[in-house]
């Protein structure tokens, strides 16, 4: 006769050193095993899409910065992409460099702070997550040169950027791209390779490529399952059609691949960022938009491969000065609905590092 | 069974002296005792009075200063953590921050004393207090320098084992008084883990008392012609691995795992509780340190340095490596930390006992000529690397999704 445990229910959440903001699972543990999970959000929840539309274009910006705090470039990036679409505004060749030169470094400062608390969440005492917050710190720190911000930046501008980068931006640049490779070598130096590491991660969480598509899961979580789907190659945007980069893509599309798929993206970030140093041409960073923008009636769809997954912005427009309608596709709420087939089954410590790899942002998620 | 360190030590004679030497009962008083005892302050029949005191003031001393290198100890792990992460570490309060466990203290008792209204409060205060007295324990039979021990028990190494072992009781106690689901989540991983350790950990001072033939810490240091460590290098790694395990620190803290299950066991403590069971695992740390040193690394033993500075040393050198194993490792599952114990550290910890009574039988450890001493570290770091190796692959198999995927869709259909 198998021993029978009475299941008990646990709260994780909000107030948890994991989940990574105001998350909430209700979890029925049988033991250590998950034996169902209830997704609880709402606990972060501003009315972003609501406020929206009673702000002008412009003072939306920084709504959208509060949405994913550790990704604002990305979330700029996606919203003014779809005003530039309603009023048909051509950036100029600059202000496009700038900002993907302003993505890709969003993009691994988001890659970086998700590595970090995904090493904590595995038990490794905060020196990963040091180690990553110390390269997160200098991409902070070329931010605060671009706009004088370091967390919700408010750069973007419809039509361009707020300004052009200041002269000793470049340089710090530069050393920025030089150093980093190196600095990616000691994170896989530290930890890639361990064994308890590759015990607790590999074979754990997997993720099906089917079953991913189906649930409109985007980004790594998506390309560690084996599926090489990038915004950036699948439909470019600003100047990524001209730029020479990988989709990394795992294969078995367990929590091990993610962390990979993540530690390979900053490299590619890297590379990009190479080729945008050398590319990356003279001229007005800004185009002629008025201050208040009134973009004619109707709609678009502005999306942008965030370091989380595609971050999409519907706007309506009635002509008015502000969205009449503002609908955000945000990919940490849609990666989550994947969560509770990834933990049942599991253990109580691999549930936290799952939902850990998925890398979801509470801001994003509760808008 | 030799004299205890009270009547060697000065200052015990000097209080026994003052206090309750009369004529008649000089006993063990030095000369320098002798001139302040020909007339004690207690009247004749009244000596074990002047023991008692003179020993417990002894005790004091003793674990105080042992309370202030604990201290010292949580000051140089939050030092040296600071410093594997790249950041500074409390440097503000005094010079290099060399106060901050005392402002930390302040700051602990000031604070108001909570327990949690579905709590067992007789279990839930008494816990802290039966954590931290084992530890304290310890220190009666451990051997801090030449002749520097309280008492040296003719089963030392057995009082130590057995002593230590009462902490998975007070982590219980804790964990399930406090009436809190993660505390309980806590205390049952601490039961099942901190007893699945307890056997190799045994297991593997088993080859060291073989060399030895003695269960006396004293004696076992002296027993040392070169450190043990050299010839039982594998019960070493798997002293190291299992009392890891049993200070409940990465890559098995899984007790208080805090991504996990926030503070596990002693969630609900706060202020001074807290304190103590904190300050009962890092106290813990340096008396593992310590028997550490005495069983693997000669204890006291070094040159040109006094004994007593050898043995801080020896431990301190012990604790900066459990702060560099947290510093560096991720934390480990419950089945495959409960599986590291039992499929690999037990076979492990039993080859090893094997080998070192074989050896001990075919040779005599002190007559032994220095190259079969090195002949047989040689042969039992071999067999150590062939057990690592072999019962490696043991550990490693994956994780038995199907069976738990289907264990749970089974349980939900009952209607849970």
């Amino acid at each position: 006769m198998p021993l029978r445990t009475e299941p008990v229910t646990v709260n994780i959440g909000p107030q948890h050193p994991s989940t990574h903001g105001v998350f909430r699972m209700r979890v029925t543990f049988d033991g250590e095993v998950v034996l169902d999970v209830e997704p609880v959000f709402g606990y972060l929840h501003r009315g972003s899409e609501k406020l929206a539309e009673e702000r002008t274009y412009t003072q939306v910006i920084t709504l959208t910065d509060r949405l994913d705090y550790v990704a604002s470039m990305t979330s700029n990036q996606a919203y003014v992409l779809a005003c530039e679409q309603l009023g048909d505004i051509q950036t100029p060749e600059r202000g496009r460099y700038l900002r993907v030169i302003a993505a890709e470094l969003q993009r691994v400062a988001s890659h970086l702070m998700a590595t970090g608390f995904l090493l904590n969440d595995l038990g490794a005492f905060a020196t990963p997550l040091m180690y990553c917050f110390r390269e997160r710190e200098k991409v902070l720190d070329l931010f605060e040169m671009l706009c004088g911000a370091r967390i919700t930046m408010t750069y973007l501008r419809v039509g361009g950027v707020f300004q052009d980068a200041p002269e000793e931006f470049w340089p710090a640049l530069k050393r920025f791209v030089a150093e980093m490779p190196h600095y990616i070598d000691e994170y896989e130096q530290l930890l890639s390779e361990n064994e308890i590491l590759l015990a607790r991660t590999r074979g754990v969480g997997v993720l099906g490529t089917g079953e991913a598509l189906n649930c409109s899961v985007t980004g790594p979580v998506l390309r560690s399952t084996g599926f090489a789907w990038d915004l950036r190659k699948v439909d470019p945007y600003e100047v990524y059609d001209r730029l020479e980069f990988e989709v990394p893509v795992g294969e078995h599309g367990d929590n091990y691949d993610r962390y990979k798929v993540r530690i390979l993206e900053m490299r590619q970030s890297v590379r990009i960022l190479e080729q945008c140093l050398a590319q990356v041409p003279s001229g007005p960073v800004r185009a002629e938009v008025p201050q208040l923008y009134r973009p004619p009636p109707g709609e678009a769809y502005g999306r942008v491969e965030s370091p989380k997954g595609e971050l999409g912005f519907y706007l309506v427009s009635d002509g008015g000065i502000a969205p009449y309608r503002c609908k955000v596709r945000s990919p940490s709420f849609i990666n989550l609905t994947v969560l509770r087939d990834l933990l049942v089954g599991w253990k109580l410590a691999d549930m936290i590092v799952t939902f850990g790899s998925i890398d979801v942002n509470m801001g994003e998620v509760d808008r | 069974m030799r004299p205890f360190l009270l009547e060697e030590n000065a200052l015990f004679r000097g209080l026994y002296c003052w206090l309750g030497a009369n004529e008649g009962n000089r006993g063990f008083c030095t000369p320098e005792g002798e001139a302040l005892a020909r007339d004690g302050l207690l009247p004749l029949g009244w000596e074990w009075l002047a023991y008692g005191a003179a020993g417990l003031a002894l005790v004091l001393l003793l674990v105080n200063a042992f309370l202030v290198l604990v201290m010292l100890y949580t000051y140089m792990e939050r030092r040296v953590m600071a410093r594997f992460q790249a950041r500074l570490g409390p440097n503000r309060v005094g010079r290099f921050g060399l106060l901050q466990p005392v402002a930390d203290a302040i700051k602990l008792l000031t604070k108001e004393d909570v327990a949690p209204t579905g709590a067992d409060r007789w279990v839930f205060n008494l816990a802290p207090i039966v954590m931290f007295v084992p530890v304290l324990l310890v220190l009666a039979v451990l051997p801090f320098g030449r002749g520097s021990f309280l008492a040296d028990l003719n089963v030392g190494v057995l009082y130590v084992v057995a002593v230590t072992t009462v902490t998975t009781l007070a982590v219980f106690m804790a964990g399930f008084a406090s009436g809190n689901r993660y505390a309980m989540f806590g205390a049952m991983r601490a039961v099942a883990q901190l007893i699945s350790y307890e056997i190799p950990v045994v297991l593997s001072i088993v080859g060291v008392l073989l060399l030895a033939r003695s269960l006396s810490l004293v004696e076992i240091v002296e027993a040392q012609r070169v450190p043990f460590v050299v010839v039982q290098p594998l019960a070493f790694f798997i002293f190291l691995a299992g009392s890891s395990a049993e200070l409940n620190r990465t890559p098995f803290d899984l007790l208080e795992a805090e991504s996990e299950i926030v503070a596990g066991y002693h969630i609900e403590y706060s202020g001074m509780k807290f304190g103590m069971l904190f300050l009962a695992e890092f106290a813990a740390v340096l008396t593992t340190s310590g028997v550490m040193a005495t069983l693997f690394l000669k204890g006291w033993e070094g040159p040109l340095l006094p004994s007593h500075l050898w043995f801080l040393i020896k431990v301190f050198g012990l604790a900066f490596l459990f702060i560099w194993i947290r510093a560096t490792l991720p934390r480990l599952r419950i089945d495959q930390v409960m599986g590291f114990a039992w499929k690999f550290l037990l076979p492990l910890s039993l080859v090893n006992v094997f080998v070192t009574a074989a050896e001990a039988l075919a040779w005599d450890w002190e007559t032994m000529t220095p190259q079969q001493v090195w002949a047989m570290g040689g042969i039992n770091l071999l067999v150590g690397m062939v057990g690592v190796v072999l019962f490696s692959h043991l550990v490693r198999r994956p994780a038995p999704r199907r069976a738990a995927r289907a264990r749970a869709a089974a349980t939900a259909e009952e209607g849970v």
